[in-house]
């Protein structure tokens, strides 16, 4: 491969692209609010723990959607897997009462995670041993999910009162809101996961080469499954959280941030084949959307204009693999 | 003395189809037997009942003093016979130290969690290749930025490592430009001299005369030859192939 300084310097500035862009739009926001306003934007705990927050709200979609992606699949299922857990966390704590305490609580979390786990294991089953195209499966139960999330709600909203619960979703320990916490620990873990276990090794080949793996003598299907329930488990966690945060358990919990979460995996290096991404990449990408969000409500723009923006993100996210790919000598 | 491995009266059905009718052949140490043979002759049925993709129908395959036939892939390669596919089987995003691990990564722990041992994984990957007169000028590159020929050389590193007694190829040199198609060929002489066993599917004339210590021609099926390279030329094994038998 013929390489010299240009090339070499053009890609680590694309493989480091998403860190300066971060920085780029958190120095915009700084520079606007000191010149619109004379006050800081992003030295203040509020903007800080808002941001951590609406980050850590896309994370939980996005770290088990990383791994899959990187596999080479997709699980588009996760917009109601979060709703589905959501609902049945906060039916559980209603039909215990206010007066249940923690030990409600916990199995309603329980719960939550096992209904999330459920919906894992069918999208594992279908791209696993039915070998339907990711893609198409997940579209699937991701009807399923969200009708069957409609009708164990009753079309509604089901709201709770539940001191504990709301302690999970707002609390604040040593300046970190809980939901921040938890989503640090999930992140950690799979960070981990990926970058240093055969299991990572065989998620990246997986992606790379489906033969490369098989030939090595590994479950594939079994390894599949485990892909897809992690997948529905870290956006269950996300419906626990969100129940926790609004005291209400809602059907679409999850949808809105599918396309955050999505956006979160390729900004941070994902690519459409399969076979890269990176856990820190993706939280990059989500603190990237999160500053968006929150900097767009922040300068007083109708708030529409995060949608646009993040398109926009999503849009150099994909020019900027392409172009990394071209100069990694990959052939598409 | 004993062959390494001695299949003896293949035959494979798919449906009413006998892709192979009867094929027998050995192959001992450190010696490259080549399958010659025309396109749909059976040589890719032959290896994979060989490997144990394929059941035979009938027949049965020793090796290394035991009976093979019947067992899975994965047995088989344990026992030593390993196979490198056209495609190779390389995860290309990866180094080649996890390539040559793959399925069997090395791990060190650290507070109690298994961690992977890449530098570890690398450095045995560099030893071995360069057993293999191959420099890899950047063993944490992932192998796709490799060329075709040190690619091949990894999938073959791998058979080394892992201490394959017999390594069968399937038209390793089809998809490879010619310099790259001389590295294979330096690398089959190299695994010779390590006293591996070789089964090489060809139907590239220099190549079957520049590697084989035997040619076996398979038409329609079945042996049609069985020739030395110094006892025969071009002409003679392209007539078998095309199924003229003797
Ligand atoms: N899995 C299979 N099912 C049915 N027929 C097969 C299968 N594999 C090979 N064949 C048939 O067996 C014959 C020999 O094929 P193959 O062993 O691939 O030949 P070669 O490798 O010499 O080109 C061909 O006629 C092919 O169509
Ligand atoms: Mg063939």
């Amino acid at each position: 491969m013929l390489e010299n300084n240009g090339t070499s310097f053009l890609k680590s500035l694309l493989n480091a692209w998403s860190w300066l862009f971060l920085i780029l739009i958190l120095g915009f926001f700084e520079l606007y609010a000191q010149m619109e306003t004379g006050n800081t934007f992003l030295f203040r705990v509020y903007t800080l723990q808002s941001i951590a927050v609406a980050a850590s709200q896309i994370l939980l979609l996005a770290l088990g959607l990383t791994l899959v992606i990187v596999a080479g699949h997709i699980d588009l299922s996760i917009a109601f897997t979060t709703g589905f857990s959501a609902v049945v966390m906060a039916l559980v704590i209603r039909f215990f009462g206010p007066e249940g305490g923690w030990l409600t609580v916990i199995l309603a979390l329980g719960v939550g995670l096992l209904a999330a786990i459920v919906v894992g294991l069918i999208n594992g089953w279908l791209v696993a041993f039915i070998n339907v195209p990711s893609f198409i499966g997940t579209l699937g139960t991701y009807g399923i999910a969200r009708g069957v999330a409609l009708i164990v709600a009753g079309g509604a909203t089901v709201s709770i009162r539940s001191d504990e619960a709301r302690a999970i979703g707002n609390g604040i320990i040593l300046g970190f809101p809980v939901p921040v916490l938890v989503a640090a620990v999930v992140a950690i873990v799979f960070s981990y996961l990926l970058t240093h276990t055969k299991f990572g090794v065989h998620t990246y080949a997986l992606g790379a080469n489906r033969a490369s793996v098989e030939r090595a003598g590994v479950d594939v299907k079994k390894h599949l499954v485990i892909l897809f329930v992690l997948s529905a488990f870290t956006a269950g966690i996300g419906g626990l959280i969100y129940t926790g945060r609004f005291s209400a358990g809602a059907a679409n919990a999850g949808e809105p941030i599918l396309l955050y979460a999505v956006a979160a995996v390729f900004i941070g290096g994902a690519s459409l084949t399969g076979g890269q991404g990176t856990v820190v990449g993706t939280v990059i990408g989500a603190i990237i959307i999160a500053v968006i969000q929150f900097g767009l409500v922040f300068s007083g723009l109708p708030p529409y204009w995060q949608f646009v923006a993040v398109g926009l993100v999503i849009i150099v996210a994909v020019i900027v693999d392409q172009s990394r790919d071209r100069l990694t000598g990959v052939s598409s | 003395m004993t062959a390494l491995l001695s299949a003896k009266g293949l035959k494979k059905r798919f449906g009413g189809n006998e892709a192979v009718k009867d094929v027998s052949f050995d192959v001992n140490e450190g010696e490259c037997v080549v399958l010659a043979g025309d396109n749909g002759a059976g040589k890719s049925t032959v290896i994979k009942m060989i490997s144990g993709v394929y059941t035979p129908t009938e027949g049965e395959v020793h090796f290394d003093g035991a009976r093979l036939t019947g067992k899975s892939a994965e047995a088989i390669r344990t026992a030593g016979i390993e196979t490198i596919y056209q495609d190779l089987a390389l995860a290309d995003n990866l180094d080649p130290g996890l390539n040559l691990y793959l399925g069997r990564e090395k791990t060190r722990r650290f507070l109690g969690l298994p961690f992977l041992a890449r530098e570890e994984m690398r450095r045995d990957a560099v030893d071995v290749l360069q057993s293999l007169g191959i420099v890899v000028p950047d063993p944490t590159a992932p192998v796709r930025e490799m060329s075709g020929g040190q690619r091949q050389a990894i999938a073959i590193a791998r058979a080394i490592h892992w201490q394959a007694k017999l390594v069968i190829m399937d038209e390793p040199t089809a998809a490879l430009g010619v310099p790259e198609q001389r590295e294979v060929m330096a690398l089959i002489e190299r695994l010779k001299s390590k006293g591996v066993g070789i089964i090489l599917i060809s139907h590239n004339l220099p190549d079957i005369f520049a590697a084989a210590d035997r040619i076996i021609v398979l038409a329609r099926g079945v042996v049609a030859g069985e020739r030395r390279p110094s006892e025969t030329n071009d002409e003679e094994i392209v007539r078998m192939m095309m199924g003229a038998t003797l």
